[in-house]
Protein backbone atom coordinates (compact mmCIF):
# COMPACT_ATOMS: atom_id res chain seq x y z
CA UNK A 1 0.00 0.00 0.00
CA UNK A 2 1.38 3.02 -0.64
CA UNK A 3 0.21 6.33 0.81
CA UNK A 4 -0.34 9.80 -1.30
CA UNK A 5 0.79 12.64 0.59
CA UNK A 6 0.37 16.06 0.24
CA UNK A 7 3.83 16.99 -0.93
CA UNK A 8 3.32 15.18 -4.39
CA UNK A 9 0.72 18.01 -4.72
CA UNK A 10 3.05 21.23 -4.08
CA UNK A 11 4.19 21.76 -7.19
CA UNK A 12 0.72 22.31 -8.80
CA UNK A 13 -0.66 24.29 -5.95
CA UNK A 14 2.78 26.41 -5.67
CA UNK A 15 1.91 29.08 -8.21
CA UNK A 16 -1.76 29.54 -6.99
CA UNK A 17 -0.48 29.55 -3.41
CA UNK A 18 0.54 32.99 -3.33
CA UNK A 19 -2.56 34.60 -4.61
CA UNK A 20 -4.08 32.56 -2.17
CA UNK A 21 -2.80 34.65 0.81
CA UNK A 22 -4.30 38.15 -0.14
CA UNK A 23 -7.08 36.24 1.53
CA UNK A 24 -5.46 36.56 4.83
CA UNK A 25 -7.96 39.53 5.28
CA UNK A 26 -10.57 37.40 6.13
CA UNK A 27 -8.92 36.60 9.77
CA UNK A 28 -8.63 33.09 8.95
CA UNK A 29 -5.32 31.84 7.70
CA UNK A 30 -4.56 30.39 4.06
CA UNK A 31 -6.59 26.98 3.27
CA UNK A 32 -4.23 24.50 2.87
CA UNK A 33 -4.48 20.86 3.05
CA UNK A 34 -5.42 17.71 0.75
CA UNK A 35 -9.22 17.08 0.09
CA UNK A 36 -10.68 13.65 -0.75
CA UNK A 37 -13.74 13.57 -3.47
CA UNK A 38 -15.42 10.49 -4.18
CA UNK A 39 -17.81 10.32 -6.88
CA UNK A 40 -17.00 12.29 -10.18
CA UNK A 41 -20.69 13.18 -10.44
CA UNK A 42 -22.75 16.57 -10.55
CA UNK A 43 -22.16 17.09 -6.73
CA UNK A 44 -18.24 15.75 -6.66
CA UNK A 45 -16.59 17.37 -10.08
CA UNK A 46 -18.08 21.00 -8.89
CA UNK A 47 -16.89 20.85 -5.43
CA UNK A 48 -13.36 19.59 -6.62
CA UNK A 49 -13.22 22.04 -9.10
CA UNK A 50 -14.30 24.73 -6.68
CA UNK A 51 -12.46 23.98 -4.18
CA UNK A 52 -9.46 24.51 -6.42
CA UNK A 53 -10.88 28.04 -8.23
CA UNK A 54 -11.36 29.42 -4.78
CA UNK A 55 -8.13 28.72 -2.94
CA UNK A 56 -5.98 29.54 -5.63
CA UNK A 57 -4.91 26.13 -5.91
CA UNK A 58 -3.68 26.19 -2.14
CA UNK A 59 -5.93 23.11 -1.63
CA UNK A 60 -4.96 19.48 -3.21
CA UNK A 61 -8.08 17.87 -4.20
CA UNK A 62 -7.76 14.08 -5.18
CA UNK A 63 -10.97 12.95 -7.03
CA UNK A 64 -11.90 9.45 -7.08
CA UNK A 65 -14.34 8.01 -10.30
CA UNK A 66 -14.88 4.63 -10.75
CA UNK A 67 -16.03 5.89 -14.41
CA UNK A 68 -13.66 6.56 -16.89
CA UNK A 69 -15.99 9.51 -18.56
CA UNK A 70 -18.59 11.17 -17.15
CA UNK A 71 -22.14 10.89 -18.73
CA UNK A 72 -24.94 13.32 -17.72
CA UNK A 73 -28.29 11.91 -16.56
CA UNK A 74 -29.86 14.97 -17.31
CA UNK A 75 -30.65 15.11 -21.16
CA UNK A 76 -30.30 10.67 -20.58
CA UNK A 77 -33.93 10.50 -21.48
CA UNK A 78 -33.31 11.79 -24.87
CA UNK A 79 -30.96 9.59 -25.98
CA UNK A 80 -33.75 7.10 -24.65
CA UNK A 81 -35.98 8.78 -26.96
CA UNK A 82 -33.90 8.44 -30.00
CA UNK A 83 -33.39 12.36 -30.51
CA UNK A 84 -29.59 12.82 -28.36
CA UNK A 85 -26.56 9.99 -28.94
CA UNK A 86 -24.94 8.56 -25.82
CA UNK A 87 -21.75 11.35 -27.25
CA UNK A 88 -24.00 14.36 -26.42
CA UNK A 89 -24.30 13.15 -22.44
CA UNK A 90 -20.77 12.49 -22.33
CA UNK A 91 -17.48 14.54 -21.43
CA UNK A 92 -14.16 13.95 -20.32
CA UNK A 93 -12.14 14.28 -16.87
CA UNK A 94 -9.18 16.27 -18.40
CA UNK A 95 -10.82 19.73 -17.61
CA UNK A 96 -10.74 19.09 -14.03
CA UNK A 97 -6.77 17.32 -14.32
CA UNK A 98 -5.13 20.02 -16.80
CA UNK A 99 -6.97 23.12 -16.08
CA UNK A 100 -7.94 22.98 -12.27
CA UNK A 101 -5.16 20.66 -11.26
CA UNK A 102 -7.23 18.23 -9.64
CA UNK A 103 -5.48 14.43 -9.68
CA UNK A 104 -8.76 12.16 -11.06
CA UNK A 105 -8.26 8.83 -10.39
CA UNK A 106 -9.85 6.15 -11.69
CA UNK A 107 -11.15 3.60 -9.03
CA UNK A 108 -13.26 2.14 -6.82
CA UNK A 109 -13.20 2.99 -2.94
CA UNK A 110 -13.81 0.32 -0.63
CA UNK A 111 -13.42 1.58 2.72
CA UNK A 112 -12.97 4.74 4.40
CA UNK A 113 -11.53 4.88 8.44
CA UNK A 114 -12.34 7.85 9.46
CA UNK A 115 -10.46 7.60 12.75
CA UNK A 116 -6.83 7.31 10.71
CA UNK A 117 -8.46 9.92 7.81
CA UNK A 118 -7.42 7.59 5.13
CA UNK A 119 -9.81 5.28 2.46
CA UNK A 120 -8.55 2.51 0.46
CA UNK A 121 -9.26 1.77 -3.32
CA UNK A 122 -10.05 -1.52 -4.94
CA UNK A 123 -6.64 -0.91 -6.86
CA UNK A 124 -4.88 -1.38 -3.76
CA UNK A 125 -3.49 1.85 -2.58
CA UNK A 126 -4.62 4.00 -0.06
CA UNK A 127 -4.84 8.09 0.41
CA UNK A 128 -4.71 10.09 3.53
CA UNK A 129 -7.29 13.17 3.66
CA UNK A 130 -7.67 16.48 5.95
CA UNK A 131 -11.41 16.48 4.75
CA UNK A 132 -13.03 13.72 2.79
CA UNK A 133 -16.03 14.42 0.41
CA UNK A 134 -18.52 11.52 -0.13
CA UNK A 135 -20.65 12.09 -3.46
CA UNK A 136 -21.09 8.50 -4.21
CA UNK A 137 -24.93 8.90 -5.71
CA UNK A 138 -27.49 5.90 -5.04
CA UNK A 139 -27.64 2.65 -5.16
CA UNK A 140 -30.21 0.76 -5.51
CA UNK A 141 -32.35 -1.76 -3.22
CA UNK A 142 -32.93 -4.50 -5.44
CA UNK A 143 -33.92 -6.24 -2.31
CA UNK A 144 -37.00 -4.89 -1.99
CA UNK A 145 -38.17 -6.55 -5.60
CA UNK A 146 -36.66 -10.06 -4.84
CA UNK A 147 -36.98 -11.17 -8.70
CA UNK A 148 -34.89 -8.49 -9.97
CA UNK A 149 -31.60 -8.99 -7.14
CA UNK A 150 -29.59 -11.57 -9.57
CA UNK A 151 -27.81 -10.01 -12.04
CA UNK A 152 -29.11 -12.09 -15.11
CA UNK A 153 -32.74 -10.44 -14.09
CA UNK A 154 -30.78 -7.24 -13.83
CA UNK A 155 -29.45 -7.38 -17.57
CA UNK A 156 -33.03 -8.04 -18.73
CA UNK A 157 -35.41 -5.61 -16.69
CA UNK A 158 -33.21 -2.40 -16.98
CA UNK A 159 -33.39 0.87 -14.87
CA UNK A 160 -31.82 3.46 -16.61
CA UNK A 161 -31.50 5.59 -14.41
CA UNK A 162 -27.69 6.34 -13.90
CA UNK A 163 -26.67 7.30 -17.46
CA UNK A 164 -24.27 4.58 -19.10
CA UNK A 165 -24.82 1.38 -20.73
CA UNK A 166 -28.53 1.04 -19.24
CA UNK A 167 -29.22 4.18 -21.19
CA UNK A 168 -27.77 2.28 -24.34
CA UNK A 169 -29.52 -0.84 -23.40
CA UNK A 170 -32.84 0.59 -22.73
CA UNK A 171 -33.01 2.21 -26.11
CA UNK A 172 -32.08 -0.79 -28.05
CA UNK A 173 -34.98 -2.62 -26.22
CA UNK A 174 -37.54 0.04 -27.26
CA UNK A 175 -36.02 -0.31 -31.32
CA UNK A 176 -36.33 -3.95 -30.62
CA UNK A 177 -39.66 -3.73 -29.25
CA UNK A 178 -43.08 -4.77 -31.92
CA UNK A 179 -44.85 -2.43 -33.08
CA UNK A 180 -48.28 -2.39 -31.14
CA UNK A 181 -46.18 -3.28 -27.75
CA UNK A 182 -46.47 -1.90 -24.08
CA UNK A 183 -43.37 -0.15 -22.14
CA UNK A 184 -43.34 -0.11 -18.88
CA UNK A 185 -41.96 2.24 -16.12
CA UNK A 186 -42.20 1.77 -12.78
CA UNK A 187 -41.58 4.42 -10.61
CA UNK A 188 -40.53 3.53 -6.55
CA UNK A 189 -42.16 5.37 -3.71
CA UNK A 190 -40.67 9.03 -2.84
CA UNK A 191 -37.83 10.31 -2.37
CA UNK A 192 -35.76 8.82 -5.54
CA UNK A 193 -33.53 10.48 -7.67
CA UNK A 194 -34.59 12.97 -9.86
CA UNK A 195 -38.68 13.86 -9.05
CA UNK A 196 -39.76 14.14 -12.36
CA UNK A 197 -37.24 11.84 -14.29
CA UNK A 198 -39.67 9.19 -14.62
CA UNK A 199 -42.90 11.52 -16.38
CA UNK A 200 -40.47 12.79 -19.10
CA UNK A 201 -38.89 9.26 -19.88
CA UNK A 202 -42.92 8.35 -20.38
CA UNK A 203 -43.44 11.52 -22.50
CA UNK A 204 -40.47 11.09 -24.63
CA UNK A 205 -40.65 7.03 -25.38
CA UNK A 206 -44.42 7.97 -25.85
CA UNK A 207 -43.07 10.93 -28.27
CA UNK A 208 -40.90 7.83 -30.39
CA UNK A 209 -43.68 5.43 -30.29
CA UNK A 210 -45.82 8.09 -32.10
CA UNK A 211 -43.39 8.83 -34.81
CA UNK A 212 -42.55 5.02 -35.14
CA UNK A 213 -44.30 2.71 -34.03
CA UNK A 214 -47.86 4.06 -33.27
CA UNK A 215 -49.67 1.13 -32.40
CA UNK A 216 -47.97 0.64 -28.84
CA UNK A 217 -48.62 2.10 -25.11
CA UNK A 218 -46.69 3.86 -22.69
CA UNK A 219 -47.64 2.77 -19.15
CA UNK A 220 -46.89 4.04 -15.72
CA UNK A 221 -47.02 2.18 -12.83
CA UNK A 222 -46.27 5.07 -10.18
CA UNK A 223 -45.74 3.72 -6.36
CA UNK A 224 -46.72 7.24 -5.18
CA UNK A 225 -50.34 8.50 -4.76
CA UNK A 226 -49.86 10.99 -7.47
CA UNK A 227 -47.50 12.86 -9.98
CA UNK A 228 -44.91 13.49 -7.94
CA UNK A 229 -43.40 16.92 -10.14
CA UNK A 230 -44.62 19.02 -12.45
CA UNK A 231 -48.44 17.81 -12.18
CA UNK A 232 -50.67 19.91 -13.84
CA UNK A 233 -48.24 20.17 -16.84
CA UNK A 234 -47.24 16.39 -17.27
CA UNK A 235 -51.15 16.22 -17.26
CA UNK A 236 -51.52 18.16 -19.57
CA UNK A 237 -48.90 16.90 -22.15
CA UNK A 238 -50.63 13.52 -21.86
CA UNK A 239 -54.11 14.73 -22.64
CA UNK A 240 -52.41 17.31 -25.72
CA UNK A 241 -50.20 14.76 -26.90
CA UNK A 242 -50.55 11.62 -26.17
CA UNK A 243 -53.64 10.80 -25.50
CA UNK A 244 -54.53 7.02 -26.12
CA UNK A 245 -51.00 6.15 -25.73
CA UNK A 246 -50.10 7.09 -21.86
CA UNK A 247 -51.71 5.64 -19.60
CA UNK A 248 -50.90 6.55 -16.04
CA UNK A 249 -51.95 4.26 -13.09
CA UNK A 250 -51.10 5.22 -9.54
CA UNK A 251 -50.64 3.30 -6.30
CA UNK A 252 -48.99 0.95 -8.14
CA UNK A 253 -45.45 -0.05 -6.16
CA UNK A 254 -43.63 -2.99 -7.68
CA UNK A 255 -43.19 -5.75 -5.20
CA UNK A 256 -41.56 -8.30 -7.66
CA UNK A 257 -40.89 -9.34 -11.25
CA UNK A 258 -41.09 -12.25 -12.89
CA UNK A 259 -38.06 -12.30 -15.58
CA UNK A 260 -39.56 -14.58 -18.28
CA UNK A 261 -42.26 -13.12 -18.91
CA UNK A 262 -41.34 -9.45 -18.36
CA UNK A 263 -44.21 -9.03 -15.75
CA UNK A 264 -44.36 -6.61 -12.81
CA UNK A 265 -45.90 -7.72 -9.56
CA UNK A 266 -47.99 -5.24 -7.78
CA UNK A 267 -49.70 -5.92 -4.65
CA UNK A 268 -53.40 -7.07 -5.70
CA UNK A 269 -52.11 -7.41 -9.90
CA UNK A 270 -50.03 -8.06 -12.52
CA UNK A 271 -48.91 -6.60 -15.37
CA UNK A 272 -47.09 -8.09 -18.43
CA UNK A 273 -45.74 -5.37 -20.61
CA UNK A 274 -43.43 -6.03 -24.04
CA UNK A 275 -40.44 -3.61 -22.49
CA UNK A 276 -40.33 -3.47 -18.54
CA UNK A 277 -38.11 -0.54 -17.36
CA UNK A 278 -38.63 -0.51 -13.19
CA UNK A 279 -36.66 1.65 -11.03
CA UNK A 280 -36.13 0.38 -8.08
CA UNK A 281 -36.12 2.52 -4.91
CA UNK A 282 -33.02 4.02 -3.92
CA UNK A 283 -30.65 4.73 -1.09
CA UNK A 284 -27.27 6.80 -0.63
CA UNK A 285 -24.46 5.08 -2.63
CA UNK A 286 -22.96 2.28 -0.41
CA UNK A 287 -19.55 4.16 0.56
CA UNK A 288 -21.81 6.32 2.65
CA UNK A 289 -23.26 3.54 5.17
CA UNK A 290 -19.69 1.71 4.81
CA UNK A 291 -18.18 4.66 5.94
CA UNK A 292 -19.99 4.41 9.88
CA UNK A 293 -21.56 7.87 9.22
CA UNK A 294 -25.04 8.46 10.28
CA UNK A 295 -27.88 7.53 7.97
CA UNK A 296 -31.34 8.13 8.47
CA UNK A 297 -33.82 5.24 7.91
CA UNK A 298 -30.74 3.50 6.97
CA UNK A 299 -31.09 5.29 3.50
CA UNK A 300 -30.04 8.76 3.70
CA UNK A 301 -26.64 10.39 4.92
CA UNK A 302 -27.83 13.15 8.14
CA UNK A 303 -25.65 16.11 7.31
CA UNK A 304 -25.58 19.58 8.69
CA UNK A 305 -26.57 22.04 6.51
CA UNK A 306 -23.93 25.11 7.02
CA UNK A 307 -21.43 22.37 5.83
CA UNK A 308 -22.38 19.44 4.28
CA UNK A 309 -20.78 17.79 7.11
CA UNK A 310 -21.95 14.53 8.06
CA UNK A 311 -23.32 14.68 12.05
CA UNK A 312 -21.67 11.82 13.45
CA UNK A 313 -18.45 11.78 11.78
CA UNK A 314 -16.57 15.31 11.91
CA UNK A 315 -14.37 15.59 8.51
CA UNK A 316 -16.56 13.77 6.29
CA UNK A 317 -18.90 15.77 3.91
CA UNK A 318 -21.57 14.40 1.73
CA UNK A 319 -22.96 15.86 -1.07
CA UNK A 320 -25.77 15.24 -3.25
CA UNK A 321 -28.60 12.34 -3.91
CA UNK A 322 -27.41 10.64 -1.13
CA UNK A 323 -28.17 13.09 1.54
CA UNK A 324 -31.70 13.42 3.81
CA UNK A 325 -33.38 16.17 2.33
CA UNK A 326 -34.11 19.11 3.51
CA UNK A 327 -37.88 20.09 2.99
CA UNK A 328 -39.08 20.28 -0.14
CA UNK A 329 -35.63 19.70 -2.01
CA UNK A 330 -34.99 17.29 -4.91
CA UNK A 331 -32.92 15.18 -5.80
CA UNK A 332 -31.26 16.51 -8.84
CA UNK A 333 -28.00 17.43 -10.10
CA UNK A 334 -28.53 20.72 -10.12
CA UNK A 335 -28.83 20.81 -6.49
CA UNK A 336 -25.74 18.36 -5.98
CA UNK A 337 -23.76 21.08 -7.58
CA UNK A 338 -25.11 23.46 -5.54
CA UNK A 339 -24.09 21.43 -2.64
CA UNK A 340 -21.01 21.17 -3.86
CA UNK A 341 -20.43 25.16 -3.93
CA UNK A 342 -21.76 25.29 -0.24
CA UNK A 343 -19.30 22.21 0.75
CA UNK A 344 -16.32 23.68 -1.17
CA UNK A 345 -16.77 27.25 0.53
CA UNK A 346 -17.29 25.36 4.41
CA UNK A 347 -14.35 23.04 3.97
CA UNK A 348 -11.95 26.64 3.01
CA UNK A 349 -13.12 28.27 5.93
CA UNK A 350 -12.53 25.15 8.37
CA UNK A 351 -9.05 24.48 6.42
CA UNK A 352 -8.33 28.62 7.62
CA UNK A 353 -9.76 28.38 10.94
CA UNK A 354 -13.15 30.53 9.88
CA UNK A 355 -16.57 28.94 10.68
CA UNK A 356 -18.73 27.81 7.80
CA UNK A 357 -20.93 30.62 6.30
CA UNK A 358 -23.70 31.38 8.77
CA UNK A 359 -26.30 32.02 6.10
CA UNK A 360 -26.17 29.82 2.92
CA UNK A 361 -28.24 29.73 0.04
CA UNK A 362 -29.07 26.97 -3.06
CA UNK A 363 -31.21 26.60 -5.31
CA UNK A 364 -32.72 24.23 -8.42
CA UNK A 365 -34.00 24.67 -11.59
CA UNK A 366 -35.43 21.35 -13.05
CA UNK A 367 -36.25 20.94 -17.02
CA UNK A 368 -38.07 18.09 -18.54
CA UNK A 369 -38.46 17.69 -21.96
CA UNK A 370 -41.94 16.22 -22.96
CA UNK A 371 -41.56 16.30 -26.71
CA UNK A 372 -38.10 16.61 -28.44
CA UNK A 373 -38.81 20.37 -28.51
CA UNK A 374 -41.10 21.16 -25.87
CA UNK A 375 -39.84 22.04 -22.32
CA UNK A 376 -41.28 22.49 -18.64
CA UNK A 377 -39.27 23.54 -15.35
CA UNK A 378 -39.82 23.61 -11.95
CA UNK A 379 -37.30 25.76 -9.74
CA UNK A 380 -36.91 26.88 -6.10
CA UNK A 381 -34.78 28.71 -3.90
CA UNK A 382 -33.95 27.41 -0.55
CA UNK A 383 -31.87 29.36 2.11
CA UNK A 384 -30.55 28.68 5.46
CA UNK A 385 -32.95 28.93 8.59
CA UNK A 386 -31.14 29.06 12.59
CA UNK A 387 -34.54 28.06 14.12
CA UNK A 388 -34.90 24.86 11.83
CA UNK A 389 -31.35 24.12 11.47
CA UNK A 390 -32.40 23.33 7.61
CA UNK A 391 -32.38 25.55 4.17
CA UNK A 392 -36.20 26.23 3.79
CA UNK A 393 -37.81 26.96 0.64
CA UNK A 394 -38.36 30.65 -0.01
CA UNK A 395 -42.69 31.35 0.12
CA UNK A 396 -43.12 33.22 -3.43
CA UNK A 397 -39.85 32.19 -4.95
CA UNK A 398 -39.92 29.40 -7.80
CA UNK A 399 -42.31 27.73 -9.21
CA UNK A 400 -42.95 26.03 -12.94
CA UNK A 401 -43.47 27.25 -15.96
CA UNK A 402 -46.95 28.49 -17.69
CA UNK A 403 -47.14 25.96 -20.14
CA UNK A 404 -44.57 23.30 -22.50
CA UNK A 405 -43.00 26.08 -24.66
CA UNK A 406 -40.12 25.51 -27.08
CA UNK A 407 -38.02 28.37 -25.87
CA UNK A 408 -37.65 26.46 -22.97
CA UNK A 409 -36.20 23.71 -25.01
CA UNK A 410 -33.54 25.45 -26.38
CA UNK A 411 -33.14 27.56 -22.04
CA UNK A 412 -32.64 23.60 -21.17
CA UNK A 413 -29.84 22.86 -23.87
CA UNK A 414 -28.31 25.75 -22.54
CA UNK A 415 -28.44 24.80 -18.43
CA UNK A 416 -26.97 22.03 -19.67
CA UNK A 417 -23.86 23.45 -21.68
CA UNK A 418 -23.25 25.81 -18.52
CA UNK A 419 -23.62 23.60 -15.64
CA UNK A 420 -21.16 20.78 -17.36
CA UNK A 421 -18.47 24.00 -18.29
CA UNK A 422 -19.50 24.90 -14.37
CA UNK A 423 -18.60 21.51 -13.18
CA UNK A 424 -15.78 20.12 -15.48
CA UNK A 425 -14.03 22.74 -17.63
CA UNK B 1 -4.12 43.81 -9.89
CA UNK B 2 -7.07 43.56 -10.47
CA UNK B 3 -8.12 41.43 -7.68
CA UNK B 4 -7.05 43.93 -4.91
CA UNK B 5 -10.52 45.63 -5.44
CA UNK B 6 -12.43 43.13 -4.63
CA UNK B 7 -10.39 41.51 -1.98
CA UNK B 8 -10.28 44.97 -0.39
CA UNK B 9 -13.84 45.09 -0.85
CA UNK B 10 -14.33 41.77 1.04
CA UNK B 11 -12.15 43.05 3.62
CA UNK B 12 -14.65 46.04 4.29
CA UNK B 13 -17.07 44.04 4.26
CA UNK B 14 -16.13 41.96 6.77
CA UNK B 15 -15.12 44.66 9.04
CA UNK B 16 -18.31 46.24 8.77
CA UNK B 17 -20.69 43.09 9.46
CA UNK B 18 -18.43 41.47 12.16
CA UNK B 19 -21.40 42.30 14.56
CA UNK B 20 -23.62 39.61 12.53
CA UNK B 21 -20.28 37.28 11.51
CA UNK B 22 -21.07 37.81 7.94
CA UNK B 23 -19.13 35.54 5.84
CA UNK B 24 -15.76 36.72 4.00
CA UNK B 25 -16.66 35.42 0.98
CA UNK B 26 -20.68 35.95 1.17
CA UNK B 27 -20.73 37.70 -1.89
CA UNK B 28 -18.46 35.33 -3.94
CA UNK B 29 -21.11 32.47 -2.23
CA UNK B 30 -24.07 33.84 -3.44
CA UNK B 31 -22.86 34.53 -7.05
CA UNK B 32 -21.62 31.01 -7.30
CA UNK B 33 -25.56 29.59 -7.02
CA UNK B 34 -26.03 31.65 -10.34
CA UNK B 35 -23.12 29.80 -12.12
CA UNK B 36 -25.22 26.44 -12.78
CA UNK B 37 -26.89 28.31 -16.03
CA UNK B 38 -24.97 31.42 -16.58
CA UNK B 39 -21.57 30.14 -16.08
CA UNK B 40 -18.68 30.04 -13.80
CA UNK B 41 -17.69 33.15 -12.44
CA UNK B 42 -20.65 34.76 -14.98
CA UNK B 43 -18.69 33.55 -17.91
CA UNK B 44 -21.89 31.88 -20.09
CA UNK B 45 -20.78 29.41 -22.31
CA UNK B 46 -20.72 31.34 -26.00
CA UNK B 47 -23.57 30.22 -27.72
CA UNK B 48 -25.80 28.46 -25.41
CA UNK B 49 -28.21 31.59 -24.70
CA UNK B 50 -27.39 32.77 -21.30
CA UNK B 51 -26.52 35.90 -19.96
CA UNK B 52 -23.03 36.14 -19.75
CA UNK B 53 -22.79 38.65 -16.49
CA UNK B 54 -19.02 38.50 -15.80
CA UNK B 55 -18.12 42.31 -16.13
CA UNK B 56 -21.45 43.62 -16.69
CA UNK B 57 -22.14 46.96 -14.99
CA UNK B 58 -23.89 46.40 -11.44
CA UNK B 59 -26.81 48.75 -11.51
CA UNK B 60 -27.48 46.79 -14.82
CA UNK B 61 -27.29 43.77 -13.19
CA UNK B 62 -29.56 44.75 -10.12
CA UNK B 63 -32.04 46.41 -12.66
CA UNK B 64 -32.37 43.58 -14.44
CA UNK B 65 -33.20 41.26 -11.65
CA UNK B 66 -35.56 44.01 -10.24
CA UNK B 67 -37.55 43.99 -13.24
CA UNK B 68 -38.00 40.38 -13.14
CA UNK B 69 -39.11 40.52 -9.30
CA UNK B 70 -41.54 43.52 -10.48
CA UNK B 71 -43.04 41.24 -13.72
CA UNK B 72 -41.71 44.61 -16.00
CA UNK B 73 -39.46 42.62 -17.65
CA UNK B 74 -40.63 38.63 -19.07
CA UNK B 75 -38.95 35.83 -18.13
CA UNK B 76 -39.26 32.34 -18.25
CA UNK B 77 -37.95 31.70 -14.77
CA UNK B 78 -36.08 34.38 -13.39
CA UNK B 79 -39.11 35.82 -11.90
CA UNK B 80 -39.49 33.34 -9.71
CA UNK B 81 -35.74 32.50 -9.14
CA UNK B 82 -34.77 36.34 -8.20
CA UNK B 83 -37.97 36.35 -5.53
CA UNK B 84 -35.79 33.92 -3.55
CA UNK B 85 -32.98 36.69 -2.47
CA UNK B 86 -33.28 39.54 -0.42
CA UNK B 87 -32.30 42.83 -1.62
CA UNK B 88 -29.06 42.79 -0.09
CA UNK B 89 -28.00 39.37 -1.22
CA UNK B 90 -28.93 40.58 -5.16
CA UNK B 91 -26.53 43.63 -4.27
CA UNK B 92 -24.05 41.66 -3.35
CA UNK B 93 -24.60 38.97 -6.25
CA UNK B 94 -24.68 41.92 -9.08
CA UNK B 95 -21.67 43.27 -7.74
CA UNK B 96 -19.51 40.16 -6.90
CA UNK B 97 -20.12 39.42 -10.98
CA UNK B 98 -19.37 43.55 -12.09
CA UNK B 99 -16.24 42.71 -10.87
CA UNK B 100 -15.44 39.71 -12.62
CA UNK B 101 -13.73 39.92 -16.18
Amino acid sequence: MMLMKRRDFLKVGAAAGAMASLYGCAGGGKASGHVVVVGGGYGGATVAKYLRMWSEGGVQVTLIERNPTFISCPISNLVIGGTKTMEDITISYEGLRSKWGVRVIQDDVVSVDAAKKTISLKGGSALSYDRLVLSPGVDFMFDQIPGLNNADAQSKILHAWKAGPQTVALRKQLESMKDGGTYAIAIPKAPYRCPPGPYERACLVADYFKKSKPKSKVVILDANEDVMSKKGLFTKAWTDLYKGIIEYRNNSEVKDVEVGTNTAVLEFDKFKADVLNVIPPHRAGDIAAKSGIKMINNRWVDINWLSMESTSTPGIHVLGDAVFPAPTMPKSGHMANQHGKLAAAAILNMLSGLEPNPEPVVMNTCYSFVDAKNVIHVSSVHQYDAATKTVQPVKGAGGVSAARNELEGKVAMGWAKNIWADMLT
Amino acid sequence: MKLFAPIAALCLLATASVSHAADPYLARNLAATCANCHGTNGNAVKGAGMDALAGMEKAKILQKLADYKSGDKPASIMHQISKGYTEAQLDLIAGYFAAQK
